[in-house]
């Protein structure tokens, strides 16, 4: 295992932290615009969210750069600001975690799919190899490759990441086929962690896609195909819209209900995907601590 | 008479070479056009959207059917308009307004390609006039609306009513589709059509358009 997990882990799994992008929404992001943007637009409001959860205790806080690289930030005319952005995302969740926790550096997906022609592997690599060294430059302790569809993308961004030297977490999506349990493109959770682990990743796992119920099965499948520490970010449940109001439809509560589960199942590190806020990770926090 | 078999096999393999080269040596031979589409092409499509369905097939198989049915579509389009069959019908296709989001459209653009309409893609982020453009200025006669955020989804709605207020929702059926979107927000916001996946968009573009299958 890598030292800076090791040092984290020594006393069992870990909260991390919850959603920055439906945080950021609830505080005025304007439907459309990039998240990302706030970290040069409203930093404060940024730092404020990373230390609401460092507070509610997570033990590592990811940085609001989700969706900053170059192929997505184009979309919205911000993609000569990427590095800028990626950079103030860390100095804002390492102005908020101070010594109280790490700061793990996010890389989201492209959005754009290799298969459909959308983008070529060598885009895709450049552009994470912009955004990786960015982060890395920037002062993050690890680099997490999030929310993937694709197995052929993750590889770029995981190579990308890992060309930095910073320990890396690649986690994907799971939210197709018979109970969910598959990817868009139809990897079962043996396969994901077969090829990460191959890949070199350093910590595996799962986030997004569906709520926490869904993600015990697909850790315990992980925890077959890999010795490395498991990563687990499920959402608050599927939003559902009631009355014009984006409503996720778990609470703190029932998510930190199926905590010793996770636990059980093999997840290291736990955390909250979209939908989730301090009050997750309070409770998430409080259940790791108690008797499970 | 040829066995066509193959040309249904390629498909439902996603073999684009060989579907190409078997409706090239079926047109060769004689057989009809509009017989080979609708006789072999679209079943096998069919299967293809069953498979999915049944999670036998997922998105890579999916978009591998779909060009190998786009391939052997561009040798008989040409043949079907030859022989004075219309094209079956215009759609065009794009995430609303506010989303960013084109995985899933394009995905629908490729089947709905696959299934023999034209397709003008218009995007992502796409402004309700640019939708109502495409109804007046490229004579679409369906919009296909499409959003992954819950977030982003109203903006069908605001798609819809920029259509109406254009005079022109009586000429064009608007179909709706992506991840948060369901039956009843689409009944609530008046789509004439909904798939669940992308997999369904075909059949039900079929339907609201009176194509036959």
């Amino acid at each position: 295992m890598h030292a800076l997990f090791e040092t984290l882990l020594a006393h069992g799994p870990v909260v991390t932290d919850g959603a920055f992008g439906t945080m950021l929404q609830q505080r005025g992001l304007p439907v459309g615009e990039p998240p990302d943007a706030w970290n040069l637009n409203h930093p404060e409001v940024v730092t404020a969210v990373a230390r609401a959860y460092v507070d509610a205790g997570s033990a590592v806080v990811l940085t609001n750069t989700f969706g900053a690289n170059a192929l997505r930030l184009v979309d919205s005319g911000l993609a000569d600001e990427a590095l800028a952005i990626n950079r103030a995302g860390v100095e804002l969740s390492r102005r908020a975690a101070g010594d109280r926790a790490r700061v793990f550096a996010s890389i989201g997906p492209s959005g754009k799919l290799l298969l459909h022609g959308d983008v070529t592997e060598d885009e895709l690599r450049a552009a994470f190899a912009a955004q990786a060294s960015a982060l890395a430059a920037a002062g993050a302790d690890a680099l997490v490759v999030e929310t993937m569809s694709d197995l052929a993308e993750a590889e770029c961004a995981v190579a990308a990441a890992r060309a930095t030297g910073l320990p890396v977490v690649a986690c994907m999506v799971f939210d197709s086929g018979p109970d969910r349990c598959r990817t868009m493109m139809g990897d079962t959770p043996e396969q994901v962690a077969k090829a990460l682990t191959a890949m070199g990743v350093d910590a595996l796992g799962a986030n997004c896609g569906q709520g926490v119920a869904g993600f015990v099965p697909i850790c315990r499948r992980l925890r077959t195909a890999t010795t490395l520490p498991l990563w687990i970010k499920a959402n608050a449940g599927l939003p559902v819209l009631d009355g014009g109001r984006v409503v996720y439809p778990e609470g703190p509560v029932e998510f930190a209900a199926r905590v010793p589960d996770l636990v059980a199942a093999g997840a290291c590190f736990v955390g909250g995907c979209c939908g989730t806020d301090p009050a997750f990770v309070a409770a998430i926090a409080a259940r790791l601590r108690g008797p499970s | 008479m040829h066995d066509l078999t193959p040309l249904r096999h390629a498909i439902v393999t996603g073999d684009a070479k060989s579907a190409r080269a078997v409706a090239e040596q079926a047109l060769a031979a004689g057989h009809d056009p509009l017989q080979l589409v609708t006789g072999h092409m679209a079943p096998a499509m069919d299967e293809v959207g069953r498979r999915f369905q049944c999670n036998e097939y997922f998105v890579p198989e999916l978009l591998l059917s779909a060009r190998a049915m786009k391939a052997a579509m561009e040798l008989i389009r040409p043949r079907l308009a030859a022989s004075g069959q219309q094209p079956i019908a215009r759609i065009a296709i794009g995430t609303v307004r506010g989303d960013m989001h084109d995985i899933g459209k394009n995905l629908v653009g490729a089947l709905l390609e696959g299934g023999g309409f034209e397709v003008i893609d218009l995007g992502a982020n796409v402004p309700p006039e640019r939708f109502v453009a495409a109804i007046t200025e490229q004579k679409a006669q369906a919009v296909a609306l499409s959003a992954l955020l819950t977030t982003t989804m109203v903006a069908m709605k605001t798609t819809i009513d920029a259509i109406k207020a254009a005079g022109l929702r009586e000429r064009v059926k608007v179909l709706v589709g992506g991840a948060p979107v369901t039956q009843r927000y689409a009944d609530e916001i008046g789509a004439d059509g909904f798939g669940n996946n992308a997999a369904e968009a075909v059949a039900v573009a079929r339907r609201v358009l009176g194509v036959p299958a």
